[in-house]
Parts: structure tokens; sequence; C-alpha cells
């Protein structure tokens, strides 16, 4: 018998149609996994389980939790459900828990909300469920806060929320997406072992099809708020019958051709930089103490290189990226471009700005709101000294809106107008406008959805045959930066612990470090004989 | 905890210090000599010259700043020009009257802000909220003097409940004393009020936008329960800092109310000053009022401290 | 549109029409003394009836809102050309000592409630409505100066900026170019509702006679006038305030709708 079984569930809010008839169930002790894109619908399944949908919503059909139809009971029937029957995990441990309140509290609060047990009993439990999700008593009692909490370590504690009362079914949606790779493979295991040894049914909202491969005993696929296929894991992989389904593997593991590199000629060099933030004083008379978040960082990148960076959140890349755009300076070392620095007495040197611009990752905050596309693309102008003017300037539009797949009309519109992947698009012309020696791409397909990120990387191959590009690449997906990259350096902790040809770093990892990072991240299971 | 403590009370000085050479500054640029205006014009040069002794006006400025200041640290603020008594002591009388009446106004502002505010936030859209809302709209355009004038009219002259002024005193017991700035403290209180229970709303509707929220109704706590147990004490934090505002406002606006109710407060004592030329007065009325106003403020940043655990371990 | 805009853009523009229509007309010569018709209720002769002198309140009103909107006008310009310059540059040069300087002569002024500020300019230089301006104006100053700061902090940590920055753009023109229309629309509500406190500090310092002095006509002194008569001629208390309350609530009525109609957010989920 399954535990929960979602019949032809439909549902829209302010009569915008999300859901239509979706179908799918949860056996005890099952894994089952629903993904897609954004606007799938996926999330939203989830929050119609729960009964959790916003203002507005009108469902139909059935969502049965064991013979019981969810939809149709009063909201406080589904009060004492929710948090003892069904438990849930959300996607940002950063703010999904309350900061005025501590853990102990927080935890304890899903057991005395339903009166499952006395106060006492409560707080022996709260301790046990947090010894179980990983944080220790002796290191992370009931009374810590919120804040004194990594991202991975709040999310083993809305984790133990969720199991406190032992519920028989667990949702969570997007549960490592805001996590390191390191930490999203601890909490998958926790995940795992929990379903395991609770026998629940697991209901795993996530866009990544490499951890849906690893985890599921079932998967979903949804597009468009419906249903396209579903089927036992191995099943699936090996016999994938909807066209969207086999798009979206491919997508995922999209491979593109990089033309070959030129003679090795240095274009930038970074030498023994160190980067370091003081830190606030602990005492008031203490000596303030300093955090290196670069660390005596040295490598170079030649013409025509793709030069890949990659490491976890805090390891450094963000701020080295800053120094060699010449935002912040450094408080040692040398960031030279072409021979030439890239500040000059404590001033940012304008002829080496010009060689070099920037992509970054939010499609949506990368551009103001209030120009129109032409006038966007045309920022980097401000840094020549005699910039296009009239039709030259029109026509150097027109080519790079061209170069990046988009029309030349566009470049009235405002950028409300787009998508994400066409934002990005956008990002690239106005880096490109220039024709820098050198374009640093700052986690630039990270917020994608799969199947667009397939199209910037082509995109990305292309520029480089035609504009023959150099560029670093930073980004925390080792996937995407084994594609699009010649060689790769790996950054921990503010230095660069290992360096070499990509094939070879990823094939034969030396360090440590690097080791985990590969072994951690999820891969997507050999599926090419049926993608065709 | 301590760190943060000793850091805001070290602010606390600085602006206290800041503010005081402000006011010493601004007022000893005024325009004439006392001595010679409270002696008028055909004062002999050799009285003249003895009272400035007596008042302390013959010493340079600077000096006169560090005598102002120690003085007022030891309860000393100086002797009044026109009265001739010691300032403190005509302060002393007048703050009985205006530091309570501002302290009832803030009560009274809270109690009726909090549970409405709450009230509206809870039934957001419905009718219940549409009319807290009206009636706050309403609340922050009306002065608070002519409202006032208008509880006057209602309640001391046609239904007779109240005086329609004077201060009974508090030598004639707490109640009577509180009885005759009851009037005083719903007029202050109430447009007050109508601003606290609108920040209050919104930033509850914030909260109740958070993930945390989610969260909770996730473990089964119901909306309600959610609103409670999660909502107001992180809502708080915004709210006292217009409750820190509002003190300067209730204190400065009481110094308008007493007009309304003739009430012997510090306004009262203050515009005597500014038309008799009692500069050393007004100076000394006008610290005190911006020494309380940074006080409460510090204050107001202890209760974050309490309310918020992230600034009781950050520095 | 939403009602509030509309029932607010009516209101204040009912206020200012008549403030302006003072410049040119009024029923009566607002300072003509006519002791026989003295305390008159409200009539087809006098709209609003007539004071202790007999001069015609409606004449009176008109003035008067020329007086609070000219002063809470100017007095919000003020706080507007100092304050949003001010919170522009402590963001551009946020943690640094400017900031720090900013921030903290922000927090200072906000020490000196308006009518304390008031006070002290009336003790050295006498009353008059120029006080009035000159402190509510220096009130507004932080008021500004610290949301735009607000505004303008998040909008720095946006990645568009960073791209000016990388297409070398400096601080100043990154303000001007970014930063400055991007928190414009919050400005322009916050400047509404600055103007309507600005009218009600304005009554408030003319009542207790720190604002503009006679024979020119002001909302507040008409309601210090009023006092002693509110028991026998109620009409003289009750006008002035309801011209106050009906001119604060439409601008707030305004700026909520202003707020309301400019956030994109909302106009984009109305769409």
């Amino acid at each position: 018998m399954s535990l929960l079984r979602i019949e032809n569930l439909s549902l829209s809010i302010h009569s915008v149609e999300i859901l239509k008839r979706v179908n799918l169930s949860i056996a005890p002790g099952q894994i089952v996994a629903v993904t897609g894109e954004s606007g799938s619908g996926k999330s939203m399944t989830a929050l119609a389980v729960m009964q959790l949908l916003p203002n507005g919503a009108q469902v139909s059909g059935s969502v049965l939790l064991e013979d019981q139809n969810l939809l149709t009971l009063s909201e406080p029937k589904m009060c004492t459900l929710r948090g003892a029957s069904v438990g849930m995990v959300f996607q940002e441990p950063m703010t999904a828990l309350n900061p005025v309140k501590n853990i102990g509290d927080q935890v304890m609060e899903t057991i005395l909300i339903h009166k499952a047990m006395s106060r006492s009993q409560a707080q022996a439990r709260a301790q046990e469920v947090l010894t179980r999700v990983g944080l220790p008593q002796d290191r992370f009692p009931l009374s810590r806060y919120p804040h004194e909490l990594s991202g991975g370590q709040r999310q083993r504690v809305v984790i133990a929320m969720a199991i406190a009362l032992r519920p028989k079914l667990l949702i969570a949606d997007e549960p490592t997406t805001a996590l390191d790779v390191t930490t999203q493979a601890q909490i998958l295991d926790l995940l795992k072992g929990l379903v395991r040894e609770f026998g629940m049914g697991l209901l795993m909202i996530t866009h990544d099809l490499a951890v849906v491969a690893d985890m599921a005993d079932k998967i979903v696929v949804m597009r468009h708020g419906e249903v396209v296929e579903s089927g036992a894991t191995t099943d699936l992989l090996h016999n994938m019958q909807h066209p969207y389904t086999r798009m979206l593997f491919k997508a995922s593991g999209h491979q593109v051709t990089l033309p070959e590199r030129p003679q090795p000629q240095p274009l930038l060099e970074v030498r023994n930089v160190i980067r370091t933030y003081r830190l606030p004083r602990k005492g008031l008379f203490d000596i303030p103490e300093h955090h290196r978040a670069v660390d005596n960082v040295s490598f170079a990148l030649n013409r025509g290189e793709r030069l890949g960076l990659v490491g976890e959140s805090g390891c450094g890349k963000s701020t080295l990226t800053k120094a060699i755009l010449g935002l912040d300076e450094v408080q040692a070392g040398e960031i030279r471009l072409d021979g030439q620095a890239v500040f000059s007495g404590h001033k940012p040197n304008l002829a080496v700005r010009r060689k070099m611009h920037v992509v970054f990752q939010d499609p949506y905050g990368s551009f103001n709101p209030r120009h129109r596309v032409a006038r966007l693309i045309a920022e980097p102008f401000h840094l020549l000294e005699t910039p296009p003017t009239g039709s030259e300037r029109q026509d150097r539009i027109a080519e790079m809106l061209r170069a990046v797949g988009l029309s030349p009309d566009d470049a009235d519109k405002y950028i409300h107008e787009f998508s994400g992947g066409q934002r990005q698009r956008i990002a690239i012309a106005r880096a490109l406008v220039i024709q820098p020696e050198l374009i640093l791409f700052d986690e630039a397909v990270s917020a994608l959805d799969v199947s667009v990120r397939a199209q910037i990387l082509d995109l990305l191959a292309e520029l480089c045959a035609t504009y023959s590009l150099t560029y670093l690449f930073i980004s925390h997906d080792l996937s995407v930066v084994r594609t699009i990259t010649d060689r790769v350096m790996v950054m921990q902790a503010g230095k660069i612990v290992e360096e070499g040809e990509t094939e070879q770093v990823f094939a034969q990892p030396k360090h440590p470090y690097t080791q985990s990072l590969i072994n951690a991240a999820p891969t997507l299971p050999e599926i090419s004989d049926n993608v065709a | 905890m301590l760190r943060y403590t000793l850091k805001r009370l070290i602010s606390l000085l600085i602006s206290l210090m800041v503010a005081s050479v402000v006011i010493f500054m601004v007022i000893e640029v005024a325009p004439g000599d006392p001595a010679s205006f409270m002696l008028g014009v055909n004062a002999q040069e050799d009285t003249l010259v003895a009272l400035r002794a007596e008042l302390g006006l013959d010493v340079p400025k600077v000096q006169r700043y560090f005598n102002w200041v120690s003085g007022m640290l030891v309860g000393d603020f100086g002797t009044s020009y026109t009265y001739r008594t010691p300032v403190s002591q005509m302060i002393a009388d007048r703050l009985w009257v205006s530091l309570p009446l501002a302290l009832y106004a803030l009560a009274l502002s809270t109690l009726i802000a909090f549970p409405a505010g709450i009230y509206a936030a809870a039934r957001r859209g419905k009718p219940g909220d549409l009319t807290v809302m009206g009636a706050t709209q309403l609340g922050i355009a009306v002065p608070n003097f002519w409202f006032a004038m208008m509880l006057v009219l209602i309640f001391a002259i046609n239904l007779r409940w109240f005086n329609a002024g004077g201060f009974a005193g508090w030598e004639n017991g707490l109640w009577t004393g509180l009885h005759s700035l009851t009037l005083p403290a719903i007029a202050l209180a109430l447009p007050q009020a109508a601003i606290l229970a609108r920040v209050m709303r919104s930033s509850l509707l914030d909260i109740l936008g958070e993930d945390f929220m989610r969260t909770a109704r996730a473990k089964g706590v119901s909306r309600r329960q959610a609103l409670w147990r999660h909502g107001v004490r992180n809502a708080l934090i915004p709210v006292l800092t217009i409750i820190g505002l509002q003190f300067s406002f209730l204190l400065a606006g009481s110094i308008i109310i007493e007009k309304v109710f003739y009430l012997p407060g510090l306004g009262r004592l203050v515009f005597q000053a500014i038309s008799a030329r009692d500069l050393i007065v007004v100076e000394s009325v006008v610290m005190l009022l911006v020494f309380a106003v940074i006080t409460v403020n510090f204050l107001v940043d202890l209760a974050y401290a309490a309310v918020d655990p992230r600034l009781r371990s950050r520095t | 549109m939403s009602r509030n805009l509309i029932l607010g853009a009516l209101l204040s523009s009912l206020v200012l029409l008549a403030a302006l229509l003072s410049f040119f007309w009024t029923p009566y010569d607002y300072a003509a003394l006519d002791i026989p018709n003295k305390l008159q209720p409200p009539s087809i002769q006098h709209w609003f009836g007539t004071d202790h002198f007999g001069r015609d309140m409606f004449s009176m009103i008109m003035i008067g809102a020329r007086t609070s909107i000219a002063v809470a006008l100017v007095a919000v310009g003020i706080g507007m050309t100092l304050g949003i310059p001010l919170g522009l540059m402590a963001a551009a040069r946020k943690g640094t000592w400017l900031d720090e300087v900013i921030m903290r002569g922000n927090d200072l002024v906000f020490a000196f409630p308006s009518l304390v500020i008031a006070i002290l300019i009336t003790a050295i230089l006498g009353a008059g409505a120029i006080n009035a301006i000159i402190a509510i104006g220096i009130f507004n100053i932080p008021v500004f100066a610290r949301i735009t700061r607000g505004a303008a902090l998040s909008l720095w940590e946006r990645e568009f900026i960073l791209a000016a920055r990388v297409s070398g753009k400096g601080a100043a023109r990154i303000s001007a170019e970014h930063i400055l229309p991007n928190v414009a629309n919050l400005l322009i509500v916050q400047g509404t509702i600055q103007f309507s406190l600005g009218i009600l500090a304005e009554a408030g310092l003319s009542y207790v006679g720190l604002g503009a002095q006679p024979p020119t006509p002001s909302w507040g002194r008409m309601l210090a006038d009023a006092q002693t008569m509110v028991s026998f001629a109620p009409h003289l208390a009750l006008i002035p305030g309801l011209a106050i309350i009906v001119t604060v609530m439409g601008l707030n009525l305004l700026g909520d709708g202003l707020r309301d109609w400019l956030d994109p957010r909302i106009r984009v989920a109305r769409a």
C-alpha cells in the first residue's frame, strides 16, 4: 500500500494554472524524486501536500496520506498532521530558522505543539534528534542560536525539527541547493540514513539530476505543471520515453568542444597576492584580527587560454575576482595584465580596465532596470578614450546582439522583457562590446536552468572560436568547469591547492581537497546509449 | 553583551558632549548681554561688572563652557538671570510635570498600538484590518494640540469629567496627579499610537512573509500561534526604533500640549525664559531635553540586544 | 491607480488650489476687521464664519494654507537638497570615516526635535516663519539622509553597480546615474510624507508662537486664538483643525497611493 498517493492534482493560483492533473505515489521507506526546471510546479506539488499554498490557490483532485484526503481536511486537522505525520525541509537554511529563538526551543516546538510529550521528555528527544542529525550535544547544546551555526548545520537543525516526531512522510524541497558539494553529500547521506532507519517515505524535490539519479528509488519528471514521465530510477534512466526527459539529462551533462589554444604567451600575471579583511575586535582593547581571504596566490593566464577557478563558498574566489578586476586593492603582491599593473598608486589603472570585463551570476541583478538594452550594453564604452558615437555605436551594439544570438531590434527594449537566459546573453554582449583581452565569468551559468545553461555554454564555445576569447571561469560547479576550461585551479581557504590541465586534474586529482570535492559531487550515470 | 553595552555607552557620552558644545555655541552666538538686559539701559558700569561676575559671565568662553558642563554634572545648572534662583530647582519642579506626562503618554500609546497593530496584521485585508487602518490614517493626520482642545471641549467643558486645565500636584496623591494628566496624555498618545500601530502592523506583515514562518507552519503551528510565537518578537526590532523616536516627539509635544492645559511644565518655563531672554534657562532646558532623547535611544539600543541574540554575541 | 491615490491627489490639490488662488482672490480681505459681525457661525456670507475681530475665516484659511504649504515645502526642500547628497555620499563611502561622520551627525540631529531647534533659534533670532522653516528643514535632513543611504546601500550590493564599476565609472557618476534614479520613487513617497509632517509641525510651532507672526494668518495661530473661545464659538477651533486634517490626510493618502503605484513589484503583480 502506498503511503502517499497524489491523484489528478490540479492547482491554480489567482486563476493561473500551476499544476495539471499530477499523479504520483510514495511507499513507506521509498525515496521519490520530483525533478524539472524552474516553473515546472515541483515545489508547488510539495506545498500542496502540506496544504501551505499561497493565498488565492484553488486545488482539485486528491492527496491521500494513508487513505486520508488532505485536500478535504480542515485547517486545524491539517495542523495536527503537519510536523507529526508529515515533516518538511526547505531550500534556504540561512532563513528557515527563527533568528531570535535558540535551536533547542525550535526543535522542541515540533514536539510540544502536538502535545506529544512532557517538557522534559521533549527536551531529551530534542537532544537525541539533534545528535542523530550530526549535531552532538557537547558541541551544539540546545541553547545555540541559528546565527552561531553554518548553513549545513542549520539545515541539520531544520531536518531535526522535521523528524523529531518520526513522521511517516518527509518532504524535502531542494534541501541541498544552497549548500556546498561536500556539505551536500553529507546532508544527502543523512537523509538516506533517516529513511532507512525510520522507514519514512521521502518526497524529494530537486532540479539536480545527478542528485536525483544518486538518491531516488523513483523519479518523477515535471514540466509546466505536468508530469511528463515517471518510473523506477533504473528503468527510467535506461529507457527514457519522453523527449523532454532525454533533453534534460542530455543538457545536464552537456559537453562543448573548445577550439585549440594558441602558443602560450602570458596575459594575466598574479603574483603573491594577499587580500586580508579586518575582523571585528573580540574585546574592547584587543588588537583586531585579520582574515586572509586570499592568501599568497600566484598564477598566470595565457592569451587565448580558458582557465577555471573552482572552490566552495568562502574560499576566496570572489575576493580574488574583485582584486583582478581592480575593484579592491590588495595588501601585497601584484596583478598585471599585459605587463601593466591593475592598480597603480592606490588608483585602478584605466588602461588595464579597458582590457577586461566581467559577467556576473545573477541575470536579474546585473542590469539597471531603468535603462534600455542599448545603453546597458554600451556602458563599457565609458572606458574608451574616444567612445564610438552615432551609427558606429549602433552598429557595434547590433553586432554584439547578433553575436550572442539576439536580434538588433532588442536594443530598444527594457531588461524586464527578457528571460534569465537572454539576460545572461546580454551580459555577455556587454562584456564583449569593447573587445577586451580578458573576460571573467563569475558563476555566470550557476543561476540558470540546465537547458538554458547548455545553450549558454554552446554560445561561449562559439564565441571562443569567433573572437578567440581568453577567460577566467569562476564556478563551484565542477561539471561545467570540466567542459568549458583548458586548465583549472582549485582554491581552498584562500590558497590555490592544485592547478593543472583540466582533464588531468579531474581524472587524477593530487591534492586531498580536490579529491574530496570530486568524490562529493554527485555524478550523472552513463546513459549515453539511450540518449541519442 | 558587555562589549555591546560599553560601545553604546561610549557613543552615548560622545553624543552628549557634542550636543552640549552645539547648544552652548548656538546660545553664545545670541546677541546681547544678559546683564545689561536685566539691569536695563541705564545701569551703572560697575553694577554691570558685578552682575556679570555673579552670573559667571566674566570668564573666557571656553572656561564658561567647562564651568557649565561641570556644574551640570553635579546638578548645578547655574542661576536664572531673571529670577536669580537656581535653574536646577526651577527645572526640577517643572520636570515633575513634563516627564510623567511623556511617560504616561508613551505607556498609553504602546498599550493601544500593540494590540491594534497585531490585530490588524492578523486580519490582513479583512474588515477588522481596514477599520484599524482607517482609524490610524485619521490618527496620524490629527494635530495633537487640536485634539487636546476637542478633548477639553467634550470631556471638561461639556461632560465635566476632568478639569479643563491646570495641574493638581502630586502632593494630593498619585491618583489626583494622574487624573489631571489624563486628558493631556490621551491627546499626546493617540496620534503617536496611530503611527506605532501602523509600524507594528507592517513590520509583522514583513515577518509573516519570512521563511521561518513557513518552517513553523510546517511543524504544525497554526497561523495565529505562529504570529505570536515567532512573529511578534521579531517584529519588535523596528517597532523599538519608533518607540525611541516617539519619546522625543512626546517630550517635545508635551511642551505644546502644556499650553492647551495650562500645565506648569518645562514648556511654560522655556517660553517665559525666551521672552525674558533668560538664556541660561533656555540652554539648560534644551540640554535636558536632548539628554533625555539621547538616553532613551541608548536604552532602546539595549532593548534591541535583549530581543535579538545576534546583537548579544556579535561584538 | 488606487482609490488612495485618487482621493489623496484630490484632497491635496484642493488645498494647493486654495493656497494658489489666495494670491489673486479671497472672498474678503483677510485682515479687514468687522467687529459688529464678530464670532458669526458659518453662513452664506461667511462660509466658515468670522473670528473674534469679525475677520472672514474662509479667507484666513486660504491664506493659512499658503503659509503652511510654503513653510512645509521649503523645509522638505532643505531636507532633500542636503539630505539626499549626504545619504548618497555615505552609501558610496560605506564603512569609511566619511560615512561614520555623516551617520553620527544624523544621530545627533535626531536628538534635537524640531520644536527644540525652533526654541533655540527663537531664543537667538526672535520668532518668525523663517524659524519654522529652518527648524523643520534641519530635522528633515537626517530623515532623507538616512532613507537615501539605506536604499542606496542595498543597491550598491547589486551586480549592475559592480558592472558599472568595472566599466570604469566612479562613485559620483554611479550615484547619479544608477543609484539616484532607482531610489527616486522612494524619495518621492517619503517627500510626500515629510510634507504632511511639515504641515503638522508648522501648525504646532505657530500654535506656541514660534511660527509665522501676526498679521500673517496661520492655522496654528488661529487655533491658539480660538482656545479661550472654544466653549461658545467652537467653529473657530473646528475649522482650522479640519483644514489641517484634510491637508495631512490628503498628503498621506497620496504618499501611500504613490508608493503602491510606483512600486514596480506591485505593478507587475497587478498587470
